[in-house]
């Protein structure tokens, strides 16, 4: 099997996904163009040598439907020689087409591959590509759908974390955030979003709350409360944990992932392709793992997953430097450390998506992204990115650095 | 002879008139249906006509399918093929009906309910006579089915598929205004004009073509791809499932025949509609539901049990004794029926608490539109407050419900003795006291018969009818007769401890307690309880009933019958709950559960330390089956003991008196449903494993080895 390296990784800054947040006039594929335009630029890249462009996205429809990847492809100005092709695995999208493309690389079909993901929340609400898993009577009580934040607070509940545990969860993530941008830590991969006539919509991400504080968090209401309460879900989610005498609404709007808008491209290929196009390989991709899990609880995956890539790489949890699991919901990053046994001190260091928020399909190219960086930064070797996915999923990758 | 009249006019008029041969109501039969099929074919091949009006020579329109004959389906050999070759054909001919290229409207003049309304459905024009008695409603879901006859496709297209849900998911039955105003019907009429309207409509400008087959139809409030359509079936999903448990198919059956049946066409819809209907009648359900909820239940309203040669007597005046709520409540239905009451307590003004309780119903009746000032007058002029023993003199009939205490009872029934006609029936309403016992006190014991009502009285359905040792036959039938005139459902019993709902219902409770000594999570009780059907689960329901009061019976019982009473698992609990930590129930705010100043309520924290978790935790199903086992095998009991005799009351009972489980059809039904042998098998496996009131009695090891169940098959 052929080794897969990661050359480059860029991202937008995320953008407020609501009205007034700085991206939401610029459409989707201008998002993934900005991504794919910039890997080409900063690489001098001569795009007729890439061999594919995966890109996830969780809403395809619309004016993200009907293959975003090729059309991006296509407007970027690439090559018109390479295709693209979108996918979807829910949240972890980014970090699923990352993985898929170094898949083929591995697999010595492809030599150059783009992988990342795009998602404007602003212009393609949440949940308007439909599916059957809420809606389908049939599908919805057997699976017994219920939405993700009465996941996150049956994960709570299930583990004894308290309103207090995820609003001090919370303000570390604005705490590290806040610390990561004045010291400049994500810039070496951001991409400014510009408008048709040059002028900067966005260079920075905009959702941060520096100043946020416990008090403020402990003000903010239960978001899925009444959700749980008066439509029947916490009962559905009692269904499948009889042992739960009541669920603890305790995430809501400070301690969950925001909304945002944002593209993410990472550039892998095999060190032949390296040498070939004189791209310097940052890091290799040790091992990635996809695994289910169950669809009710939906958000215990990512730790499952990471043990099964850190296996099919030899590793053990401790062996780790960083890591990056993404911040969907306080209880989420808690579990995560608390099931692998990891140091707090090496988890989400520089914040995550309840500071940053989380463009759904770009997220985890964007992570992926960061971790990288922050390796090279602090000079340390081995990484870890995953990422909780609905219905009960989980994605990790392992990365290595190449020249630590 | 056909069921369906076909008579055309001078004018081109063709009125079908629906009117079974033989039998007081229509309904919809494998006859019926294809006699309509005949005359629908007459219709579109009657060149001289120019339309049809469907109505009704009955009093009601029609009061839907043939439920002895879809019973007949149910508990008879089902193969899939050949339901999914019987069923659907109403739906056939219906939709050939409003296809036919002749405008059809319904003239309904009378009930239409089930089928009857999917009829009218699939009429061009519904126009109604202007009678508030009327109603207008799919109800198949209460009895574990969907309107297989065109009813969800029609309706949901018809009214918009968020507004169809409550009708065809709870069988809402509506009057003729509401039904317009839901959309549904399209003109209301004075009765005497509903043929006149129906023929000027026929005569005007009739379309005989319906709105879903007409060019760029749209579904009203939007269909299945609209967003906000979308996230009601999100939320109906959720919250049927938390309602039902999972436990009723019918629901879920319903949603789907929305959700996928509205993505198509209309013809397309109703082979959806039909494969769920053939899969609801291929399950457990629909025909257990079918024979305790509406056979049986037919039944013992039409006094099924009622000795035959005595006549019928309609009570005119009734006493009661005692002013609380049971006696209050008994007054209230009664004299809202028009029937003359006397309550009688120990002073005149603590009788009055009869009005009281009445006035308190009546307003709130009264602030809904349920009922009138001058209603409210006449009823409370009915009830007559008295501590006078002489004025129950004429009275047919008397109820005492006094305080359960055996002295208490021997001296007012005594005393009403005095003063009580020869005909008079003395009726004691107890809920554990042997009437036999009660009877010493009477100077005429073969007038007196048990009346266990249920609280409270005006919502409870329900009436337990116990026969003493002495109680006659005139007796008996006269009070299945004032059972009757007060609208509630009778069921015989012989005298025992107990009775039958009593003694069935308290092994529920005492199950969940004996969970508990063993170390089973108090949560996963519950959840279980829940989870069997039962309205509340054990723990919570013993708050309510009070543990204080059990405990008292538990000691009584003990006291009475010495040795011989058997081993109760519950007596540890109560007695470390009542007597060790004071914990009387919800009354005292304290019991299995802390009762908060909001309403709520969690379990007590100090469970855990009184009876501490196992660590092997046993599934959610196991103690299901527990629960619905435990009733059962009492319920068994009870028919080997000859405590009741017919399977029918018995499950009828059961669901009306303590809301067992209604998706079992009821306790026997449970055990004909699981199969005298693995029921038989399943409780002898819990009774090594778990407690020996869990062996099966002889009865039950005699009907498996004899390949019978308590229905005939």
């Amino acid at each position: 099997m052929a080794d897969c390296y990661i050359f480059d990784a860029t991202r937008t800054p995320r953008g407020r996904g609501r009205k007034g947040g700085s991206l939401t006039t610029v459409r989707p594929v201008e998002l993934a163009r900005t991504v794919l335009t910039a890997l080409r630029d900063r690489n001098s890249l001569d795009t007729a040598a890439v061999d594919d462009v995966i890109l996830g996205c969780v809403e395809p429809v619309g004016e993200q439907g009907g293959d975003i990847a090729r059309i991006a492809a296509l407007v970027a100005g690439y090559d018109e020689r390479v295709p693209g092709v979108q996918v979807n695995r829910f949240c972890a999208s980014g970090l699923v087409a990352v993985n898929l493309a170094a898949a083929t690389v591995m697999a010595g079909q492809n030599e150059l591959v783009v992988g990342g993901g795009v998602e404007s929340m602003s212009r393609v609400a949440m949940g308007r590509s439909g599916g059957s898993w809420a809606t389908d009577p049939q599908v919805a009580a057997e699976t017994r759908f219920v939405p993700q934040g009465i996941s996150a607070d049956l994960l709570a509940t299930l583990y004894g974390y308290s309103r207090a545990d995820c609003d001090a969860y919370a303000l570390r993530s604005q705490q590290r955030a806040a610390v990561a941008v004045a010291e400049g830590r994500f810039s070496r991969s951001l991409t400014p979003v510009f408008d048709q006539n040059g002028n900067l919509l966005l260079d920075h991400d905009e959702l941060l709350r520096a100043d946020t504080t416990l008090e403020a968090l402990g003000k903010l209401p239960a978001a899925f409360d009444k959700l749980g309460r008066d439509y029947g879900f916490n009962e559905v989610a009692m269904l499948r944990y009889p042992q739960v005498e009541a669920i603890r609404h305790v995430h809501h709007a400070g301690n969950s992932s925001g909304i945002v808008d944002g593209a993410a491209a990472v550039l892998v290929g095999s060190a032949e392709a390296g040498r070939r196009l004189g791209l310097r390989p940052r890091a290799r991709i040790r091992a990635f793992a996809d695994i289910g899990s169950e669809p009710t609880l939906m958000l215990a995956g990512p730790s499952v997953a990471a043990e099964k890539a850190l296996k099919r790489a030899g590793l053990s949890a401790g062996d780790i430097d960083l890591w990056e699991i993404n911040e969907a919901f306080s209880a989420v990053v808690l579990r995560f450390t608390d099931a692998l046994g990891l140091d707090p001190d090496r988890v989400n260091v520089n914040g995550g998506a309840i500071a940053l928020g989380h463009p759904l399909g770009a997220t985890g190219a964007m992570i992926l992204g960061t971790l990288l960086d922050e390796l090279e930064r602090r000079d340390l070797r081995l990484g870890c990115a995953a990422l909780c996915v609905g219905a009960g999923m989980g994605t990790a990758t392992l990365i290595e650095r190449i020249d630590a | 002879m056909s069921c369906f009249r076909y008579e055309r006019d001078a004018d081109g008029v063709v009125t079908l008139t629906f009117d079974m041969p033989g039998r007081s109501q229509n309904v919809w039969s494998q006859a019926s249906i294809d006699d309509l099929s005949a005359v629908v074919e007459r219709l579109a091949g009657d060149a001289e006509s120019k339309g049809a009006i469907l109505t009704s020579a009955k009093k009601d329109f029609v009061a839907g399918a043939d439920l002895e004959e879809l019973k007949s389906i149910c508990f008879g050999p089902r193969d899939a093929a050949d339901l999914n070759a019987r069923c659907g054909a109403l739906s056939v001919v219906l939709r050939r009906m409003e296809t036919c290229g002749k405008p059809v409207v319904a003239a309904i003049n009378g009930a239409a309910l089930g089928g009857g309304l999917e009829l009218c459905l699939a009429a061009h024009r519904r126009i109604v006579a202007d009678d508030p008695r009327i109603k207008l409603g799919l109800p198949e879901a209460t009895l574990g089915l969907l309107p297989g006859g065109g009813g969800t496709q029609r309706l949901a297209r018809l009214i918009g598929v968020t507004a169809s849900m409550p009708l065809l998911m709870e069988g809402k039955q509506l009057r003729p205004d509401a039904a317009k105003k839901a959309g549904f019907v399209d003109e209301i009429v004075p009765a005497a004009e509903l043929m006149a309207a129906a023929r000027a409509w026929l005569l005007g400008k009739p379309v005989s073509t319906q709105p879903w087959d007409a060019k760029g139809y749209k579904v009203p409030g939007g269909g299945v791809d609209d967003g906000t359509v979308l996230q009601t079936f999100m939320v109906a999903n959720a919250m049927l499932l938390a309602k039902t448990q999972g436990n009723y198919p019918a629901g879920r059956a319903i949603l789907s025949c929305l959700y996928e049946g509205l993505a198509v066409d209309i013809d397309a819809g109703l082979l959806v509609e039909k494969r769920y209907f053939v899969q609801l009648l291929l399950g457990p359900v629909a025909g257990a539901m079918i024979r305790t909820l509406f056979l049986s239940m037919q039944e013992a309203n039409k006094l099924a049990r009622r000795p035959a040669g005595v006549p019928r007597r309609k009570p005119a005046r009734i006493g009661i004794l005692g002013a609380g709520l049971m006696g209050a409540g008994v007054a209230f239905v009664a004299a809202g029926l028009g029937i003359e009451v006397v309550i009688l307590d120990r002073s005149r003004e603590a009788a009055e608490a009869a009005w009281t309780y009445a006035t308190q119903r009546l307003d709130k009746q009264i602030s809904r539109g349920q009922s009138t000032p001058a209603q409210k007058e006449a009823l409370l002029g009915r009830i007559h407050p008295t501590a006078d023993y002489a004025d129950l003199a004429g009275c047919d009939a008397v109820v005492e419900a006094v305080f359960e205490d055996r002295a208490v009872k021997a001296q007012v029934t005594a005393a009403a003795d005095a003063v009580l006609g020869p005909e008079a029936i003395f009726g004691s309403n107890t809920s554990t006291l042997p009437i036999t016992g009660l009877a010493a006190a009477s100077s005429r014991p073969d007038r007196f018969i048990g009346l266990h009502f249920f609280s409270p009285v005006e919502r409870m359905p329900l009436v337990e009818v116990i026969r003493g040792e002495a109680t006659s036959e005139e007796t008996l039938a006269f009070a299945l007769d004032l059972v009757q005139a007060l609208g509630k459902t009778p069921i015989v019993v012989r005298d025992s401890r107990g009775f039958y709902t009593s003694r069935v219902f308290g092994t529920y409770i005492t199950e969940g307690m004996a969970m508990l000594a063993e170390g089973i999570a108090p949560t996963l009780i519950e959840a279980a309880g829940r989870r069997s059907g039962m309205p509340m689960p054990p723990l919570a329901l013993a708050d309510e009933v009070g543990l204080g009061l059990m405990a008292q019976v538990g000691r009584q019982t003990r006291a009475d019958l010495g040795d011989a009473a058997p081993h109760n698992p519950s007596t540890v609990v109560l007695e470390a709950l009542v007597d060790g930590q004071g914990r009387t129930g919800k009354r005292s705010g304290q019991g299995f559960y802390d009762y908060g100043m909001d309403g709520g309520k969690r379990l007590w924290s100090g469970l855990g330390a009184q009876w501490p978790a196992r660590a092997d935790q046993p599934t959610v199903e196991a103690l299901v089956t527990r629960f619905l086992y435990t009733q059962a095998l009492e319920a068994a009991r009870c028919v080997e003991a000859g405590v009741i005799e017919d399977p029918g009351e018995a499950d009828v009972g059961a669901i009306l008196g303590w809301g067992f489980a209604p998706y079992t059809g009821g306790p026997l039904s449970f055990i004909d449903g699981v199969g005298l042998p693995a029921f038989v098998a399943q409780a002898d496996a819990l009774a090594d494993a778990v407690g020996k009131r869990f062996r099966p009695p002889a009865l039950l090891r005699r009907f498996a080895s004899e390949g019978r169940g308590f229905y005939p098959r």
